[in-house]
C-alpha cells in the first residue's frame, strides 16, 4: 500500500521591532527576567493596547513578498485560554479577518524543479511569556519579557507532500523574512518557530486523512525528523487497522519521537471574539504602496539576476543568494575585482565559505571584507599568484597578516613567470630523474604529472603552472 | 438552541469559573434565553449590512515603534504573591 503525506506548516516569526506589538516595552532578547514586561504586557487593569505601526508595515511587506492580498481592513480578536505565561487569559491575535491572505511561494525540490506552495494567511498576534518548570521548589517560574513581542503567524496550505518539502518551504519562508529584514531569523532564540499539521492518505485519494499537530519545532533538522516520525507512526497505525486521533503532539528531540500532549495542556476551544480594546485596522493604498516601494530585491529575483547578469549557473546563483549578506558580499567582491564573476563565485563558495565555517562565523562577522578578498583574486588574475599560492595568501590575509600585496612581499610568494628561470628548473628536474624521463618517452604519459609535481616542488610552488606544463612538454619530447 | 447542564459545566470550566451545582439549572435557563434571542435576530434580513467588529465607527490609531516603557519590575512584583530570581512563581503547571 502506498501512502502519501499531507503537510501544512504554521510558522511563527518574531517581527524585528524595537518595541512590543501593543506596548512601548522593549523586545530585546536575553534581558533579566521581567524587566521588559510593562503594565500592558502584564494585563494590569485599566491599560489599553495600541498597535505598533512598524509591526503592521512588516506584515504588509511579507504579504507583498509572497504575492498575497493585503486586507484593506482587518480585525484583532481575542483567543481565550489559561496558562500562566499568558497574563491576560487571552492572546490578542487575528481570526476571521487577517491582515494577509492568499499568498504563495515557490520551493526548489531535490531534483531542481520548482513547486508552488500556497499561503493561506498571515496574521499579527502577540507572543506569550516563558514558563520555567525547573528548580523552583515544585513551582513554575514565569518570565514575561517575551509577552507582547509581535509575531506574524504564517499559515501554509496543506500543499506539502514530504518532510523534505516541508523543510524546503520552512527555509524559503526563513530566507524571505530575513531578506525583508522583518525577522532576525534566529531559531535558537525562538525568533522563528514552527508547528506542523501532518496527515497521511492512500496515494491517489483526494480526501484528507485525520491530522495530528506537532508543536515545539525549532530547527530545520527537527522539522524534518519530527514529520518523518509522525508519518511513519500514522502509516503504521493505519496499516495495523487503527485510526489516527486528531490531537496535538510534542516533538521530543532527545528521544527523537512525537508524543501526545497531556489533555490538560490542550485547549482547542478558544472562543475567539473581536477584541473590544482594539478598533479595526485599516490600510489604505498609499500605505501598501509605500511598503511595496521599500521592498528589497527578493531571493528568487536576485537568483535570476545573478544567472542573467553574471552568467552563473542556477545552482551557483542559488548558493550565493541563500542569505542576503552573502549575496551582498558577492556583489561587492565582483565590483572590487572588476569582473570575473565565476572566479569570485568559486572562491566565495570554496575557500571563503570553508574559512567562515572553520571559524564558526557568519559572513557579516567575516574578518575579511570584500575589498581584501578582491586583492587576493586580482593577484591571481594578473598572474602574480598561481591558484595554489593564492590559497596560501588567502589564509595569511584571513589570519590578519595584511592585504594580499603585503603578504606576497613579506613571504616572497610572487609567482615565477620568467620562462628562463622555469626552464632551468625543468632541465634540472629532468636531469635528476633520467629513468622516469626514459619511461615517459617510452609511452608512460602518466608520468607527466610526476614531473609537474617535481618542478612545482623545486620552485616551492611558485612556478607558473601553465608555463611549467608547456616547458616540460617541450623538453620531455627530447 | 438550548444549553444542558454538561454544556454549562464546560463553559464554566473554560472560563475557570467555580459555580455551585445547585445554580447550574438557572445558568442553563438564562444562557439559553440569550441564545434564543440571538436566534430570533437570525430572522432579520441583513443583506448588505457589514459585520460590525466594533461599536465605535473609527479606525485603529497606530503608534510609532519606540521604547517608551521603563523597567518597573520591582513595583509590579510587589503585587505578586511569590517571586524568585526575578520570576513570578505560580503553582506548577506540568507534572
Amino acid at each position: 500500500m502506498e501512502w502519501e503525506a499531507v503537510i501544512g506548516l504554521e510558522i511563527h516569526t518574531q517581527l524585528a521591532t524595537k518595541s512590543k506589538i501593543f506596548s512601548g516595552a522593549p523586545t530585546a532578547y536575553g534581558a533579566e527576567p521581567n524587566t521588559q514586561a510593562c503594565a500592558i504586557d502584564l494585563g494590569l487593569p485599566g491599560v489599553l493596547p495600541v498597535v505598533n505601526a512598524e509591526a503592521v508595515r512588516m506584515a504588509v511587506m511579507f504579504g507583498l513578498a509572497v504575492d498575497a492580498t493585503i486586507a484593506p481592513r482587518s480585525v484583532f480578536a481575542r483567543k481565550n485560554y489559561f496558562y500562566p505565561d499568558l497574563p491576560k487569559g487571552y492572546q490578542i491575535s487575528q481570526y476571521e479577518l487577517p491582515v494577509v491572505a492568499h499568498g504563495r511561494l515557490d520551493i526548489t525540490l531535490a531534483d531542481g524543479s520548482h513547486k508552488r506552495i500556497g499561503i493561506t494567511r498571515a496574521h499579527l498576534e502577540e507572543d506569550a511569556g516563558k514558563s520555567l518548570h525547573e528548580d523552583f521548589h515544585g513551582m513554575t517560574g514565569v518570565d514575561l519579557n517575551r509577552a507582547g513581542t509581535p509575531l506574524l503567524e504564517i499559515v501554509s496550505e496543506p500543499d506539502l507532500r514530504s518532510a523534505q518539502e516541508a523543510v524546503a518551504y520552512m527555509k524559503k519562508v526563513h530566507q524571505i523574512v530575513v531578506y525583508l529584514g522583518i525577522c532576525d531569523g534566529n531559531l535558537q532564540e525562538g525568533s522563528f518557530r514552527c508547528d506542523a499539521n501532518v496527515s497521511v492518505r492512500r496515494k491517489g485519494a483526494t480526501a484528507f486523512g485525520t491530522r495530528a499537530e506537532i508543536k515545539n519545532i525549532n530547527s530545520f533538522r527537527f522539522v524534518e525528523r519530527a514529520i518523518e516520525h509522525e508519518i511513519e507512526r500514522q502509516v503504521e497505525l493505519l496499516e495495523g487497522g487503527g485510526q489516527v486521533v486528531q490531537e496535538t503532539r510534542l516533538y521530543d528531540p532527545d528521544r527523537d519521537e512525537t508524543r501526545p500532549m497531556r489533555s490538560k495542556e490542550e485547549a482547542n476551544d478558544y472562543r475567539y471574539f473581536p477584541d473590544p480594546d482594539l478598533l479595526p485596522l485599516e490600510l489604505d493604498a498609499a500605505c501598501v504602496a509605500a511598503a511595496r516601494a521599500a521592498l528589497p530585491e527578493l531571493p528568487d529575483a536576485r537568483r535570476a539576476r545573478f544567472v542573467e547578469a553574471f552568467g552563473l549557473s542556477p545552482q551557483d546563483a542559488e548558493a550565493l543568494t541563500a542569505s542576503r549578506p552573502f549575496a551582498d558580499y558577492f556583489e561587492a567582491l565582483v565590483a572590487a575585482v572588476g569582473g570575473d564573476a565565476k572566479l569570485c563565485a568559486n572562491w566565495m563558495m570554496g575557500e571563503f565559505a570553508a574559512a567562515l565555517n572553520r571559524a564558526g562565523l557568519d559572513v557579516t562577522a567575516s574578518p575579511l571584507g570584500p575589498a581584501r578578498l578582491a586583492g587576493v583574486l586580482q593577484r591571481l588574475r594578473d598572474g602574480t599568484l598561481s591558484g595554489k599560492l593564492a590559497k596560501e595568501v588567502f589564509d595569511a590575509v584571513w589570519a590578519g597578516e595584511g592585504d594580499a600585496d603585503a603578504v606576497i612581499a613579506a613571504r616572497g610568494l610572487r609567482q615565477i613567470t620568467d620562462s628562463g628561470a622555469i626552464e632551468a628548473i625543468v632541465a634540472e628536474v629532468i636531469a635528476a630523474h633520467p629513468k622516469q624521463a626514459e619511461q615517459y618517452r617510452a609511452g608512460q604519459e602518466k608520468l607527466f604529472g610526476f614531473f609537474v609535481g617535481q618542478v612545482m616542488k623545486a620552485s616551492r610552488g611558485k612556478a607558473n603552472p601553465q608555463q611549467v606544463n608547456d616547458l616540460l612538454a617541450a623538453r620531455l619530447k627530447g | 438552541m438550548s444549553l444542558g447542564p454538561a454544556e454549562v459545566a464546560k463553559i464554566a470550566h473554560l472560563a475557570r469559573l467555580a459555580i455551585a451545582e445547585s445554580d447550574v439549572p438557572a445558568y442553563a435557563r438564562n444562557l439559553s434565553s440569550i441564545l434564543e434571542l440571538v436566534a430570533r435576530m437570525d430572522a432579520v434580513d441583513t443583506t448588505g449590512v457589514e459585520p460590525l467588529a466594533h461599536p465605535l465607527d473609527m479606525v485603529q490609531r497606530l503608534r510609532a515603534d519606540e521604547v517608551t516603557e521603563a523597567d518597573r519590575r520591582d513595583d509590579f512584583q510587589s503585587l505578586a504573591p511569590q517571586v524568585e530570581a526575578g520570576l513570578y512563581l505560580v503553582p506548577r503547571v506540568i507534572e
